[in-house]
């Protein structure tokens, strides 16, 4: 963990946000890379919290190549705050060209780095991305009818729970 | 670029004609107000002038007000002060507050604290509000118990603007012989109060929204209530507050209160034009709606929800274009928990998710009202062209 986050730590009540994000959550936010759908999309990851209420969608497009399958291109759909925004670009650039079991190494604790920390009021944004990722992989696996990891299979039943109270919040919104 | 300030209702910049006059009173006439020589009488004499010009405007006498550090201190002492004072032992129960449930978190936390004081059984009713976040007068009534000690209401939402119906208020609880006490924070300087004709007993106000510095409030304190400090010390404030008194903060707060009282009319009509106007091109964005009441509402508050949008992207979006607003949203929140007044005038918490205040206040201009108006729509379309739910 970057020690930035030990003084971030102090600072929660703060509400007012700038002085709350660290320059590279806020690029992100500002510039966020590989938003949209992706119409013809291999697997979808459809996550939200149950606390604060937002949303994210992943999209995964998967090839075969040497290293074996791929995630050839990701793209996010998110309804959420600035980290929220700025967590699901980051999971896009750190999937994109991974294999999948290399994908699905990516923790929380990866994406936090990578944008130089994180409020940790904001932590569970990093959660959703990872969530939305899996559940974008397992959507994949169950699609194409392929043999399910016992440690996917485990990961989206505990995001399923979640995602059934957030779906119920949003049910009369169209999509 | 040009920064466009619209968070007027969080702070307000001290007005220079306010910093002025309080200059002095930091390295020239810096006595403390108790001292009896001739510098402790010149910070004394300031701050009883200053006294006597804050009474005038709520039509109190100036032995009624009592210097505080903030409107969080005031209310805080309203409802501890009270409530400790009034419930004593080998009397009637006097342990009930009742209080609305669109009030500033200062109020809600005291509140909470005192039902959690052993010994005193301490009750709260919170009181319902309307779609516009107004109290029924009658619900203050029916809600009205023999052992009810205290009503507190605020006068004017700090998150909506929505402006209660004080007087009538005021007079239930006079009739019933129960303490009235408003948080007038928002309104004070910027909606005429008399304390007499509202029958209001304790009223909080702040120096910061009226162009005055931090650091100062005040709490009207009726004649004749009982009540107890919740800062003991030297004396200072007729025994209810102990501190050494803020002498250059008060005279900036009573100069303040005096532009606010002089110009109110004017700069009412003035920003009524400016809001009114905001609020009808905002709501042609699509899926948008307006919270609180849409005529009885201060001057200067406008308050939206947007729906499929989240309200602290929509708000560092928007400081991204050098605009400052304000959000209810919970991202933006410590607890993760969206507004409790938006929550409480019944919308969705997906709806206050999407919530953003745009307060207006004595700099605001007409090019400013132009430029947030040519500049949200295209922030809510991008911020919509993330989000998976989709306007129909």
């Amino acid at each position: 963990m970057p020690k930035n986050n030990i003084k971030n730590k102090k600072c929660p009540r703060i509400n007012t946000c700038s002085a709350l994000y660290t320059p590279k959550v806020m690029e992100a936010f500002k510039n966020p890379h590989n938003y949209g759908k992706i119409k013809d999309a291999d697997g979808i990851g459809k996550v939200g919290n149950i606390v604060c209420g937002d949303v994210m969608w992943l999209y995964v497009k998967v090839d075969s190549s040497k290293k074996g399958e791929i995630i050839k291109d990701i793209k996010f759909e998110t309804f959420g705050c600035v980290a929220a925004i700025s967590t699901s670009s980051m999971i896009t650039d750190l999937a994109k060209g991974k294999t999948i079991p290399q994908a699905l190494k990516i923790k929380k604790e990866d994406i936090i780095k990578k944008l130089g920390g994180l409020p940790s009021v904001k932590y569970h944004c990093s959660v959703l991305a990872v969530d939305a990722l899996v559940e974008a992989i397992y959507d994949y696996f169950l699609k194409n009818k392929k043999d399910m990891p016992e440690v996917l299979q485990k990961k989206h039943t505990k995001i399923q729970k979640e995602k059934e109270i957030i779906e119920k919040r949003y049910k009369n919104w169209s999509t | 670029m040009k920064k466009i300030y619209f968070d007027y209702s969080a702070s307000t910049p001290v007005d220079k004609r306010v910093l002025k006059l309080m200059e002095p009173y930091f390295s020239e006439k810096f006595g403390n107000s108790m001292s009896l020589h001739s510098f402790g009488q010149e910070a004394k004499l300031a701050i009883e002038n200053a006294r006597t010009v804050l009474a005038s405007i709520i039509n109190a006498n100036s032995s009624e007000i009592i210097f505080t550090s903030s409107a969080t201190e005031s209310n805080n002492m309203a409802l501890k002060g009270i409530a400790f004072a009034n419930n004593l032992p080998g009397k009637k129960k006097k342990n009930h507050i009742i209080i609305s449930s669109v009030e500033h978190p200062c109020v809600v936390e005291s509140a909470k604290w005192l039902v959690k004081q052993p010994w005193h059984g301490f009750e709260i009713t919170k009181l319902p509000v309307d779609e516009f976040g107004a109290v029924n007068p009658e619900d203050v009534k029916k809600a009205i118990k023999e052992n009810t000690v205290l009503v507190s209401v605020i006068h004017a939402s700090n998150e909506i603007g929505t402006i209660q119906k004080i007087e009538e208020i005021g007079k239930i609880c006079k009739d019933a012989g129960i303490y009235f006490h408003t948080d007038a924070t928002q309104s004070f300087g910027k909606i005429s109060i008399d304390v007499k004709k509202m029958n209001i007993d304790l009223l909080t106000a702040s120096s910061h929204k009226i162009y005055g510095p931090k650091g100062v409030g005040m709490l009207f304190v009726k004649k004749g209530t009982v009540i107890q400090p919740i800062l003991h010390g030297g004396g200072q404030e007729q025994g209810l507050r102990g501190s050494t008194v803020n002498v250059a903060g008060i005279v900036g707060f009573a100069k303040a209160a005096e532009l606010c009282k002089k110009e109110m009319k004017i700069e009412n009509k003035r920003l009524e034009i400016l809001r009114d106007k905001l609020i009808k091109e905002v709501l042609k964005i699509k899926n948008s709606r307006l919270n609180g009441h849409p005529k009885n509402r201060l001057a200067n508050n406008a308050n939206f929800s947007f729906d499929f949008v989240e309200g602290e992207s929509l708000l560092m979006q928007l400081d991204m274009q050098g605009i400052a607003c304000s959000t209810g949203s919970a991202c933006s929140s410590f607890n993760l928990e969206p507004s409790h007044v938006l929550l409480a005038t019944g919308l969705k918490p997906e709806q206050a998710h999407g919530s953003l205040r745009i307060s207006l206040g004595r700099f605001t201009t007409n090019k400013d009202i132009e430029k947030i108006i040519k500049v949200l729509p295209k922030i809510v379309e991008k911020i919509r062209s993330m989000s998976p739910f989709k306007c129909q």
